[in-house]
């Protein structure tokens, strides 16, 4: 882990910023996924801010017109990786962060401009017809690795990448964001089985519980618990944090895990920081309702 | 007609030596795909991955990125029937090199209806960015490994395995998207496919011996399908054209086939031989073929409806030109 570069007080407020941009898109537009946003906040901003060792970033700070589909003739096209400062000739050193929630994108850009990655402006291109900046983008979105929408691939693909560093005796880690919805998905459990055989100790994954999904609360939908023992019995080292405080978020990825890969188990409230939302939640996707919108509104410009 | 053994084992190593970074992924069916070797050769490059196909597919996503080229061995059925949304989202969405070598396509095993890829090629040559090679004989397997190296993108073989037939001189290999001219005629076009190729061979044989100009084009890149030498072969046929394959007629050689005359605007009949919309189930593949009417008597049959006579071949006729025993699985 980098050197400490910013204080809790400025990853909180950085958090703050993120939930009131996407509030701000959610009333503009009609709906986000806010409750992502209220969840994660936190997380993304500690990773990006705090936890991991990114290289500067290479991408436009402004929102690009969408590149086209990856072929053999559109290869070199700005690959979403450059905000978090990969290039084609990687360094061994830094870290790599693959998000394989990719519907919280809006949270993912949102994050880049307050890591000062990106410019606040690109953010209005947020979801525009025509732009790189998609609500559930692909790997030209900022900030995105690959194409992560089908769940339970990500964690795949980011195990393999940590395994490629590891035969490649390189030291940079390779950090991996789910949402506890995911958990449910099979391959996932092929994954950590997989990754825990090959001693993937420099793969760090951070899970948004939020223990919400699309049809209602995660525990009624199909539970996932207890997280831990299974991570354990599965060869992992986890913990859990509150995902909302930021010194035990940064803490958690010192966990020591050799020879193992690490899984920080983050309990979040899908309402954080807007408790307007708390009597609509579980909601996978906010839309504002219009009876409501004014006090949505006088909140946005408190915030 | 020779028969070799096991090329695709001592191939995968000669290849491995060139390329240090291919590494082979394995869904514990490696010493069923030719690879016991390249693992006692190359055991840090061989990745034992269990059996967990989604996770071998995904995960070979991200060692492609980090510039491994990773060459995927299990049942060709396990690598697109099971795994699509992989294949597609992590693989082929991206363009990544990764290779998918997939054994006892089609009918070649007796495992039955879960082990026979039986739509593979149909389901596949929807996906954009990726190449489909049908392996036909020795030569072709001694050959695929470096046309699949040098493809731009993901790749889908359907390779052979154990005894297989040199059919086609060892120092004329494999060319991408380029069929082989096996016989030169005018009156039917035959094109075949994987084992069907043989069964091509055979009937072009008969039919020749009864006057019957032939031109027959062995096919082993299925997906691009844009070699010019197919519209021509369409062209020159008098009487119309057949084609002949491993797996279903909906959405495989045939189709493709059907897509090109209909482009080129080739107005003729077109009898697609192969599987007619059905699973098959567990015997050998001579068995099989036959029973599934994909073997040479099906192809002379509608040689017999295209020029609408009887030729007078029977089946026995045929036993002399049998290039390989097939009796054995």
């Amino acid at each position: 882990m980098p050197e400490k570069k910013y204080s809790n007080e400025e990853i909180a407020r950085a958090a703050t910023s993120i939930r009131k941009r996407i509030l701000g898109l959610a009333i503009d537009r009609g709906g986000c996924y806010l409750a992502q946003a209220c969840s994660s906040a936190e997380i993304v901003s500690t990773l990006y801010m705090n936890i991991m060792n990114l290289g500067p970033s290479l991408g436009c700070p402004d929102a690009q017109p969408f590149p086209g589909v990856p072929s053999a003739v559109n290869m070199d096209y700005p690959k979403g990786s450059l905000y978090n400062g990969v290039q084609d000739v990687r360094d061994p050193d830094k870290d790599r962060f693959f998000v394989s929630c990719c519907h919280y994108a809006s949270v993912i850009y949102c994050a880049l401009v307050q890591a000062g990655r990106m410019s606040d402006r690109a953010i209005d291109k947020f979801n525009v017809d025509g732009w790189n900046m998609e609500m559930i983008g692909a790997e030209h979105s900022p900030g995105f690795e690959n194409t992560a929408g089908s769940l339970g691939q990500t964690v795949c693909i980011a195990a393999g990448t940590a395994h490629a560093y590891k035969m490649k005796g390189w030291n940079g880690k390779v950090y991996c964001m789910l949402s506890d919805g995911e958990l449910e998905e099979g391959q996932a459990w092929e994954c950590f089985q997989a990754s825990a055989f090959y001693g993937l100790d420099n793969f760090v994954v951070y899970v948004d519980v939020n223990g919400q999904q699309v049809e209602g609360w995660t525990k009624d939908i199909m539970n996932t618990e207890p997280m831990v023992d299974r991570m354990h019995a599965f060869g992992w080292e986890a913990v859990v944090v509150d995902g909302h405080d930021i010194d035990a978020l940064e803490k958690a990825a010192r966990t020591p895990h050799p020879g193992k890969p690490l899984m920080v188990l983050c309990h979040t409230s899908p309402a954080h920081g807007i408790p307007l939302l708390d009597k609509m939640m579980p909601k996978h996707f906010v839309r504002i309702p219009a009876a409501e919108k004014d006090a949505f509104v006088q909140f946005y410009q408190q915030m | 007609m020779k028969l070799e053994v096991n090329t695709h084992s001592k191939n995968m190593i000669r290849f491995a030596q060139l390329h240090p970074e291919v590494v082979v992924l394995s869904a514990d069916l490696g010493t069923s795909c030719e690879v016991k070797e390249f693992a006692q050769q190359f055991p840090d490059r061989y990745l034992s991955m269990g059996i967990a196909e989604q996770n071998m597919c995904s995960w070979a996503a991200g060692l492609a990125r980090e510039g491994f080229r990773p060459f995927l061995h299990t049942f060709s059925v396990f690598l697109y029937r099971r795994i699509l949304d992989q294949v597609e989202m992590s693989v082929a969405y991206p363009n990544l090199p990764v290779v998918f070598v997939g054994f006892v396509p089609g009918i070649t095993t007796p495992g039955g209806v879960s082990h026979q890829s039986t739509n593979d090629v149909g389901v596949l040559r929807t996906i954009p960015n990726m190449a489909i090679f049908d392996i036909g004989d020795a030569t072709e397997i001694e050959g695929v490994l470096d046309l699949a190296y040098n493809y731009n993108g993901p790749v889908y073989i359907r390779m052979l395995r154990k005894e297989v037939p040199r059919f086609f001189p060892a120092n004329e290999p494999i060319q991408f998207n380029h069929a082989r001219v096996l016989s030169e005629g005018s009156d039917v076009t035959i094109l075949s496919s994987s084992i069907c190729t043989e069964e091509a061979m055979r009937a072009t044989a008969a039919l020749r011996a009864k006057g019957v100009s032939i031109q027959h084009l062995h096919v082993s890149t299925l997906k691009p399908f844009t070699d010019p030498q197919v519209v021509e072969a369409c062209k020159k046929a008098k009487y119309g054209v057949l084609s002949i394959e491993n797996g279903t007629v909906i959405g495989g050689l045939g189709s493709a086939v059907a897509d090109v005359m209909a482009e080129n605007g080739i107005g003729k009949r077109l009898i697609k031989v192969g599987l007619q919309d059905t699973y098959a189930h567990g015997a050998s593949k001579m068995y099989l073929l036959k029973k599934y009417h994909m073997d040479a008597m099906t192809l002379i049959e509608g040689v017999e409806q295209l020029m609408d006579r009887k030729l007078d071949i029977a089946e026995h006729d045929l036993e002399d030109i049998r290039f390989e025993d097939y009796t054995a699985v």
